[in-house]
């Protein structure tokens, strides 16, 4: 059934491409920087989004994500470097831009005064979209987020899930050339990421440029094609993921755990890149099982033992020494 | 100038947009409508206690001019522009507040291509159409109980309308301005001063002069002026004076709400 919708609903994602647009990137930021008082929020990042792209940021809180997004969004003035969104200048064109963006922040901001079909066609509005219009791009977008059944409803008995739902598609309202998400979901449970993740697919395949935030490794490997990650305010790497993956890592990754509390580093010199963490001890390897077979050759033994590919967690943990989410 | 200066940058649909929203909310919420109903009720209460009932010890009143009017004349002018007064405050304080600081209402608007004056436009101007519901139902009664005729009724109505302006725009812009909600009680204290002491219930010209001068400084009184001098027919070229007065405040109010808006949440 779901597929069936995705090709009924090609309309909805906004598949909008200007003839000789394509070669112009639709985020560019050179220098890019955003102070806040004294903090530096964003310390000069370049990059570039090209037109259906998913591009992703990845990084702990407090790397400089949201205020990157806040400024492509055209919300927050960057202190200085120069940014392009949709090849003009957010600070004197601000309006003409938002006209073409869609907007999902990382708090729900729906209006609670108003259920969920009325979310949409007011916001709609905003764009100005006719009342006919709005109505029937709400139907359209119920659909999209799955929520036709709760269309009547007020929005604050609904589950994160549906908000997150709803607020996806009101940002889709405008078919949007660009389609900003901030930690789209972060505070969700397993079962509504999954669907969430589903339908941005979706939006992906329909051909809209997705920017996200996340700090999730499984959601950027899952939705981006290209990342950056941020850490105190500026970009440490930048590739797809499967290529991130392999400079900063190696395929393979083992977990060691030990009952006792002793520095086992030494012990496993030269199997591989050790990185002892509080809780566990990562090995890197090419071939994970040979590692393993190694540190019991070795002598050790571990109170658990667990061979996994490798992360973006993996890459992060290389660029910056820290964890992604702690 | 200034309507150039607006027109200029606002577009009629977005202002449209923010007013409907505020339609919708209202059709979509029960409690809403008890809201407004009750706030038209409050001054019409005030005019039967005190116009009437006081009206009946004070007797007649001799207005500045010579002419002798009764009490109950020389104050429904007055609850009228109160209740321009409140209907607009009631809009642009306490629900502009909320929207703005918990419900996160405009930072959802101000994603799109909505500009913060706009914004305030919009919601001045929803604050205008709910401040005419009760000045209008009032004007109705006072024709009904013979304390003004339909002719300068009809005039005193646009006078409400720019008190609703003038009030709707300083709301505003102190709702930008408070740190939560403690900070109502302290509009609350002044709005209440102001109903007691803008030549509401007497003429100012009872207050010692100091005081007089100090009246003449704030904004009801002003409103009061212009609303009484139309309602009851006692033109003046110190109406001209009032009616600057409260265009600078809209224009003023308006301005700073925009002005905060913008740094409130677009940082």
């Amino acid at each position: 059934m779901a597929v069936a919708v995705a090709v009924v609903r090609g309309s909805v994602v906004g598949l909008c491409y200007g003839p000789g647009v394509s070669e112009q990137p639709l985020v560019r930021a050179r220098g890019l920087v955003k102070r806040f008082g004294d903090f530096v929020a964003v310390d000069g990042i370049d990059l570039e989004v090209a037109r259906g792209e998913a591009f992703g940021f990845l990084g702990p809180n407090g790397a400089g994500k949201s205020s990157t997004m806040r400024m492509i969004g055209c919300v927050s003035m960057p202190t200085s470097g120069e940014l392009r969104v949709l090849g003009m200048d957010p600070v004197r064109e601000g309006p003409r831009i938002r006209a073409r963006l869609g907007v999902c922040p990382q708090l729900d901001n729906l209006d609670p005064d108003l259920n969920v079909r009325e979310n949409l066609t007011t916001y709609a509005r905003y764009f100005g979209l006719s009342r006919a219009r709005a109505r029937a791009r709400a139907e359209e977008l119920l659909e999209f987020a799955q929520l036709q059944d709760r269309a009547a409803s007020r929005v604050e008995p609904l589950s994160g899930g549906m908000k997150r739902r709803l607020t996806i598609a009101r940002a889709m309202v405008n078919e949007p050339d660009l389609v900003l998400l901030d930690e789209p979901t972060t505070g969700l449970d397993p079962q509504a990421r999954h669907l969430l993740w589903e339908r941005l697919f979706r939006l992906k395949q329909g051909g809209t440029t997705l920017v996200l935030t996340t700090h999730y490794m499984d959601e950027a490997e899952q939705l981006c094609d290209r990342l950056v990650v941020m850490d105190g305010g500026r970009i440490v790497a930048e590739g797809s993921p499967r290529s991130l993956i392999e400079t900063y890592s190696t395929p393979e990754v083992v977990e060691l755990r030990f009952a006792d509390e002793a520095d086992h580093s030494g012990k496993l010199a030269g199997i591989g890149r050790v990185d002892p963490l509080p809780d566990r001890v990562l090995l890197y390897a090419d071939d994970g099982d040979a590692a393993v077979a190694e540190v019991h050759r070795r002598g050790l033994a571990p109170s658990s033992v667990l061979v996994r590919r490798s992360s973006l967690e993996d890459v992060f943990l290389q660029l910056t020494g820290r964890t992604l989410v702690d | 100038m200034v309507s150039a200066m607006l027109a200029a940058r606002l577009s009629p649909s977005r202002v449209g947009a923010v007013v409907g929203r505020n339609v919708g909310a209202l059709r979509s919420g029960p409690s809403y409508w008890l809201v407004l109903v009750s706030g038209f009720f409050e001054p019409v209460l005030y005019l039967l206690s005190i116009g009437v009932g006081v009206g009946a010890l004070v007797g007649d009143l001799r207005l500045p001019g010579g002419r002798v009017v009764e009490y109950a004349v020389f104050v429904a002018p007055a609850m009228l522009a109160v209740s321009a007064m409140s209907g607009a405050l009631a809009e642009t304080t306490f629900n502009l507040f909320f929207k703005m600081r918990y419900a996160k209402t405009f930072e959802a608007v101000l994603a799109t291509p909505v500009r913060p004056l706009e914004i305030a436009v919009g919601e001045l101007v929803w604050a205008m159409v709910r401040g005419s519901l009760y000045t209008a139902a009032f004007l109705v009664v006072m024709v009904a109980l013979g304390l003004t005729r339909v002719g300068w009724a009809l005039a005193a109505f646009p006078a409400t309308l720019l008190v609703g302006l003038a009030f709707g725009g300083a709301g505003m812009a102190v709702s930008t301005l408070m740190r939560g909600w403690q900070d109502f009680d302290l509009l609350s204290t002044g709005q209440f001063a102001l109903f007691l002491f803008s030549g509401t219930f007497s003429p100012v010209g009872e207050y010692p002069p100091m005081v007089e001068v100090l009246v003449g400084l704030t904004p009801l009184y002003h409103a009061v002026e212009l609303v009484r001098g139309l309602a009851i027919g006692e033109l003046g070229w110190g109406l001209l004076g009032d009616v600057a007065y409260l265009l600078v405040m809209t224009v003023a109010g308006l301005a700073f709400a925009a002005r905060r808006i913008h740094r409130t949440l677009c940082v």
